[in-house]
């Protein structure tokens, strides 16, 4: 079966704090903003090592692209259970302007460099919402892809995968190797424990440079501004149902 | 970080019930082993987590913050029992008890008595010396987490006529006949760690169940209370911070006479000398605990750190509930629970006028020279 899974974890914004718009519109604010692992990619990780505990994988190999700070994600999914990590060294511009289509080149170039038959990610991240990565890395390396898994189970030396759409649930099954990008209902993420923690620090990460990938950073959009939502209008009381009926057509609702 | 997201996912929706009732959760205790934090210093050779006292400390802080009861337990199955275990243990009782202790076995530790507090070694329970083993008779007051202990290090005197130096400490299973768990306090705070009398009626204890040196066991508990104060330091600490961090978002949102209530001066000092205060304590606790891994004296700073964190966290869970106001005083808040749980900070594990005293011994000597 599958030797080796790529799991990809992206350092994202906490997802409990407030977000604020820089001055300057150009972005939010980062610095000494609460980040931790993206809540998809914890997913990916716990069904990458449930895979692993079942013996159905050999190694479980955590990525994550960015500047120094990311090795802390990098950490958590070891201590979550991953066997090594590697950390692609992107920091500056490159990494204010890094998107999926970067992301994917490098996974896809990693893919074939480790020799992975799986890739697991989440399905998107909660900072960008692009939802993109998963597919692209599919299309770059033409691998099947399921994506929005809300469960995985392995035949044989094919994949099954429930997929979550707008109709309900969809199950396909695809050839290895593949990509997977994990739901929000694919699994419950376990938490470390001291122990996996400790462990955790003596697991390897090995940097790699997106050049020595061959990967072109550059990036194909520009960012012109950001700005808030706007903010939430006062509503209007009204008396009677007749009241509420009677505004509802004024304002072309009904 | 990790083990605040623990307690903040797993424990804190639990906190109110288990006050209410008097009770932790068995999922609560049963998570604090799968999570490797009833083991912390245990070496990994016997299953345990193989860390340092300073993560415990760390560890007690940050489980405080959401209950200083989930903390207590954590800090005297750490800091005591295992601290004692491994210490004093011979391989036979270290194979015995650290694994079950790391993993699925509380521990409890029986000193005090009705009638001994501060004056520990004024302890009534005897051990009574018959060829191989001991008999057991007396009574311990205030003990903690004796609802669901399976072991119990007990202080009792196998030689009278000795006094203090005739105390040992004998290790004695749950199930041993004649120990009998007594009534749970109904107490003020600290509600969901039980507090029991636990009674010894003609408990019979073989030699080998001996902790260390039979006389030596006043010297033990002394000893081992010095870090376990570091422990209810860190506590202390943990629950001040947990009961601030939830009052002050409140004062920025709460608006009188068109401002928030953080913007007036009055708060803002109060506020901020409360916030320099648990900086304090928290340096204080550190040190304390760092003085301790060093292998150099720390006993006085121990005991400063300890009677210096309950009295801010005396300041802080006060001072909180008087910037919430009214909201503050309900229950549906999180913050009168803290100001209850706080008191126990300045009586358990050396009374702050035994810690004062210890330090003002400790300056005396160090002035002898």
């Amino acid at each position: 079966m599958a030797a080796r899974v790529l799991v990809g974890v992206k350092r994202v914004i906490d997802y409990a704090v407030k977000i604020r718009v820089k001055p300057d519109n150009t972005g939010v604010v980062t610095d000494g903003v609460k980040h931790s692992m993206n809540p998809f990619c914890e997913i990916a990780v716990e069904e990458a090592v449930r895979l692993k505990e079942k013996k159905l994988v050999k190694e479980v190999v955590a990525v994550s692209c960015g500047p120094q700070q990311v090795q802390e994600t990098i950490r958590t999914a070891l201590a979550m259970g991953a066997d090594r990590g590697i950390h692609v060294e992107v920091s500056g511009k490159d990494y204010d302007s890094l998107g999926p289509l970067q992301v994917s080149k490098i996974l896809a170039a990693l893919a074939k460099k480790e020799e992975a038959s799986l890739i697991i990610l989440g399905k998107q991240a909660i900072d960008d919402d692009c939802n993109q990565t998963g597919q692209m890395t599919a299309a770059l390396l033409d691998w099947p892809q399921g994506t929005f898994a809300s469960e995985v189970a392995v035949e044989g030396d094919k994949l099954k995968v429930i997929r979550e759409v707008d109709g309900g649930l969809e199950t396909i099954k695809i050839n290895l190797p593949a990509v997977v990008t994990a739901d929000l209902r694919l699994n419950t993420p376990r938490y470390a424990t001291l122990p996996n923690i400790m462990k955790a620090k003596k697991k390897k990460i090995t940097n790699v440079k997106p050049g020595d990938l061959g990967v072109d950073l550059t990036s194909r959009l520009e960012v012109l501004r950001v700005d808030e939502p706007p903010q939430r209008q006062a509503g209007v009381k009204v008396e009677t149902v007749e009241d509420l009926v009677g505004k509802l057509k004024e304002a072309g609702r009904i | 970080g990790l083990q605040l997201k623990y307690a903040q996912e797993r424990v804190a929706p639990l906190v109110s019930e288990m006050d209410e009732n008097s009770s932790m959760a068995d999922e609560v205790i049963k998570s604090l082993f799968e999570l490797g934090l009833m083991g912390i210093e245990i070496s990994t050779e016997y299953g345990g987590t193989g860390s340092s006292f300073f993560s415990s400390v760390l560890v007690i802080e940050e489980l405080a913050k959401v209950d200083p009861s989930v903390a207590v337990l954590c800090d005297i199955q750490n800091t005591l029992i295992n601290t004692l275990m491994s210490n004093l243990g011979t391989e036979e009782q270290k194979a015995k008890y650290l694994p079950r202790l790391a993993t699925d076995m509380i521990g409890s530790f029986c000193l005090s008595e009705a009638g001994s507090g501060s004056d520990a070694f004024a302890m009534k329970t005897k051990a009574e010396k018959h060829k191989d083993y001991y008999i057991i008779n007396g009574s311990k007051m205030w003990i903690s987490s004796a609802e669901h202990a399976g072991v119990f290090l007990v202080l009792a005197n196998a030689d009278v006529s000795a006094g203090y130096r005739g105390i040992t400490c004998f290790i004695v299973d749950r199930d041993t006949e004649g120990l009998e768990i007594g009534k749970k306090e109904n107490k003020l705070g600290l509600r969901a760690s039980s507090t029991c009398a636990v009674n010894f009626d003609n408990v019979k204890v073989h030699e080998k169940n001996i902790l260390g040196k039979v006389g030596q066991g006043y010297k033990y508990a002394i000893g081992m209370l010095n870090g376990g104060r570091i422990g209810i330091a860190a506590q202390m600490l943990g629950l001040a911070q947990g009961c601030f961090d939830h009052a002050v978002p409140y004062t920025r949102q709460r608006m009188q006479f068109g401002k928030r209530i953080f913007d007036f001066q009055g708060l803002q000092h109060q506020i901020a000398y409360v916030a320099t205060q648990l900086e304090a304590a928290r340096l204080l606790t550190y040190n304390a605990a760092r003085l301790k891994e060093a292998g150099r004296p720390f006993v006085k700073e121990a005991c400063m750190s300890k009677y210096f964190a309950a009295e801010v966290a005396t300041l802080t869970t006060s001072k909180c509930i008087e910037w919430m106001g009214g909201v503050g005083f309900t229950k549906d808040y999180p913050i009168e629970k803290y100001y209850r749980d706080c008191k126990i900070g300045t009586i358990y594990e050396g009374t702050s006028n035994i810690q004062l005293s210890t330090v003002a011994k400790l300056l005396d000597q160090e002035y002898n020279s």
